[in-house]
């Protein structure tokens, strides 16, 4: 029965002290080569880490471009572009950072993506498609549909877009040779220009290497705008579904192939398949569930500090197990 | 300088450095050849085996800054070290649960060790952190895939602003300077408070040996 | 040098090409992720249930001076 007492300055040696586990051990000890065992583990974590590498190697699935895009899906390229100019794609109303409105996420009361900002500004039309048209040169007809575009309003332009949105729907295999007449302005000569490029290459180097005010362009690391404009795509959603890398497939947890993935992320894909986060919250799933993750991971963190939580390892004896050794050698003792 | 008894209130910095250093890890507790007759199971090596695995994690990488982003892409040698990093990561996080695991149903966080068990959970999340800026910078299908999805959870927080996903010069310093440091240092901070404060006794048990009565 | 010699990129044990998943309700997991999971459960239970060598092996209660530093060795005891 120690007293529990303040512990003064240096009195490591007093016998008096609030914590019974605090402080240095004094009971028995035994032998022990700490770096010894260092170089051990080190030696036994390499040679298994070789042994993996060597049996199974890792993956490296070949990044797609908008150029394969174009040839493998010319008609979903084609739309996709339409759904640029008619602003109607995931990029183009997407909210911060990249643009203005949208419905951007919120945490009850917590507009944090608002009060974040545009910071990387994107315009949908102008940088998909638009910008790269006028970047390049192209057969007449593009030239003058560029000239069509930029001289029209807002409102026509969104109109022309829609409607030949809305055709392409309806055609067979949403083939733009098989579209049914109506008033399209310039935009079936802006997409299919915009394909030709695509095709040929030429703008996956002009949506990476765009100048801006800042840059020549020259030298640039940055693939916000192909990517977006992809993600704005059927075609990376296709090759990801077939990789079982879609959300509701717990994708976030998987590697393409049969590599083992993000074990980790088990918890954090769990709540993308349950309501209330696929049904009524689903606006907000990302940010209520990065919230949801970040007070978990709070938790994890103050284990020691809550009751209950903490003294689960104390009335589930596992631990009866790992000192096993040591209380058959010196008595097991009345304490739990 | 003058013997150590005169510099722990003297004006000398260094000196007073070393005194509170010294005090705290005193160097038969820093680099030990006893250890406590409880530390007797396999379960202890996990914490080792993780350090050893972030070790092996880093050496890989170094490797691999060395060829650059684009290397593994057209080096079969290059590869060969990448499916090193690779399997690394999956025995450094194997590892490091298992420790975690460990650690947990031992409440390690005993007797003033709460700190260790927090620097562990910060190293835990920065790792995970680390491995999901790694897998940004493979420049392969498998990165525009998680970039393009990723952007929409960390937009949502509003540190997309700021931190863009899709941005793989920005995500490859992140990756190979600024998040290893940062696991690198609170990974240093962790073993040295496992140091400090020495290895928790078993429940039950005081640390000089005797039954703690309930 | 044999470094160069490597096996082709697949790896003795090709892993990539279709992946195959586990389905139980709402849960949909690879193989491969189950595997890792399985793994670190047995290793956990192993390490805990596994003897450990030198447990059979006498220890010597160290009555440590009060004077001397934690978890050394006391000045003249055998190792």
């Amino acid at each position: 029965m120690s007293a529990v007492a303040e512990q003064a300055p240096g009195a490591r040696r007093s016998t008096r002290r609030a914590d019974p586990a605090a402080g240095p051990w004094r009971g028995p000890t035994r032998p022990y080569d700490l770096v010894k065992e260092f170089v051990a583990a080190l030696a036994v974590v390499a040679l298994l880490t070789a042994a993996l590498a060597a049996l199974f190697s890792s993956p490296d699935e070949r990044s797609i471009t908008l150029q394969g895009w174009a040839k493998q899906s010319p008609n979903d390229f084609v739309l996709t572009a339409t759904g640029e100019l008619a602003g109607t794609t995931t990029s183009a109303g997407y909210g911060p950072p990249y643009t203005d409105g949208g419905e951007p996420q919120s945490i009850g009361p917590l507009h944090l993506a608002q009060w974040a900002g545009v910071r990387i500004p994107v315009d949908a039309a102008q940088d998909f498609v638009i910008g790269p048209l006028t970047a390049t040169t192209h057969d007449a007809a593009v030239t003058e549909a560029l000239a069509t575009w930029t001289g029209a309003t807002a409102d026509q332009r969104t109109a022309w877009a829609s409607a030949y949105a809305d055709a392409l729907g309806e055609a067979p295999d949403g083939d733009p040779a098989k579209v049914g007449t109506g008033d399209y302005g310039p935009v079936p000569a802006l997409t299919g220009g915009l394909l030709t490029l695509a095709t040929t290459g030429g703008l996956d180097a002009q949506l990476v290497s765009a100048p801006t005010p800042a840059s020549s362009g020259f030298y640039q690391t940055d693939y916000t705008r192909p990517i977006l404009f992809l993600a704005d795509s059927g075609h990376l959603d296709e090759i990801a579904g077939q990789q079982h890398l879609h959300g509701d497939q717990w994708g976030m947890m998987n590697e393409t192939g049969n590599y083992p993935g993000q074990a980790w992320l088990w918890l954090y894909s769990f709540w993308y398949q349950v309501p209330p986060f696929t049904t009524s919250w689903e606006p907000n799933a990302d940010a209520l569930i990065w919230g949801l993750m970040m007070i978990l991971s709070l938790v994890l963190l103050l284990v020691p500090f809550i009751p209950g939580l903490r003294s689960i390892p104390v009335r589930i004896p596992v631990h009866r197990l790992i000192w096993r050794d040591y209380h058959r050698a010196h008595g097991r003792g009345g304490g739990r | 300088m003058s013997a150590a008894s005169d510099s722990a209130t003297g004006s000398s910095w260094t000196a007073r450095l070393r005194a509170r250093t010294l005090e705290a890890v005193p160097a038969e507790q820093a680099l030990p050849d006893r250890q406590p007759a409880y530390v007797s199971s396999w379960i202890y090596v996990f914490g080792v085996a993780t350090l050893a695995a972030l070790l092996v994690v880093i050496g890989t990488g170094l490797v691999l800054s060395m060829g650059g982003p684009g290397w593994w892409h057209v080096s079969s040698l290059g590869h060969f070290v990448n499916s090193l990093h690779l399997w690394s990561v999956e025995i450094f996080f194997i590892a490091m649960v298992v420790h975690l695991w460990g650690k947990f149903w031992m409440a390690a966080w005993r007797g003033h060790r709460a700190l260790t068990w927090m620097t562990g959970v910060v190293s835990f999340l920065a790792s995970i952190g680390a491995a999901f800026t790694g897998y940004l910078v493979q420049t392969n299908f498998d990165s525009q895939w998680i970039a393009s999805e990723a952007k929409d959870g960390i937009n949502a927080t509003g540190v997309g602003a700021f931190w863009n996903v899709l941005d793989v010069g920005q995500m490859m310093l992140w990756h190979v300077t600024l998040l290893p440091i940062g696991v690198g240092l609170v990974a240093v901070l962790h073993v040295v408070l496992v140091r400090v404060r020495g290895v928790v006794p078993p429940i039950g048990i005081a640390t000089d040996g005797s039954v703690i009565e309930s | 040098m044999t470094l160069l010699q490597l096996p082709p990129a697949a790896g003795v044990i090709d892993l990539n090409g279709d992946g195959a998943y586990l389905s139980w309700g709402v849960v949909q997991i690879s193989w491969a992720n189950v595997v890792v999971i399985l793994v670190m459960v047995v290793v956990f239970v192993l390490a805990l249930v596994l003897p450990f060598p030198g447990h059979a092996r006498k220890v010597v209660p160290q009555r440590v001076p009060q004077d001397a530093l934690p978890d050394a060795a006391p000045d003249g005891s055998p190792r």
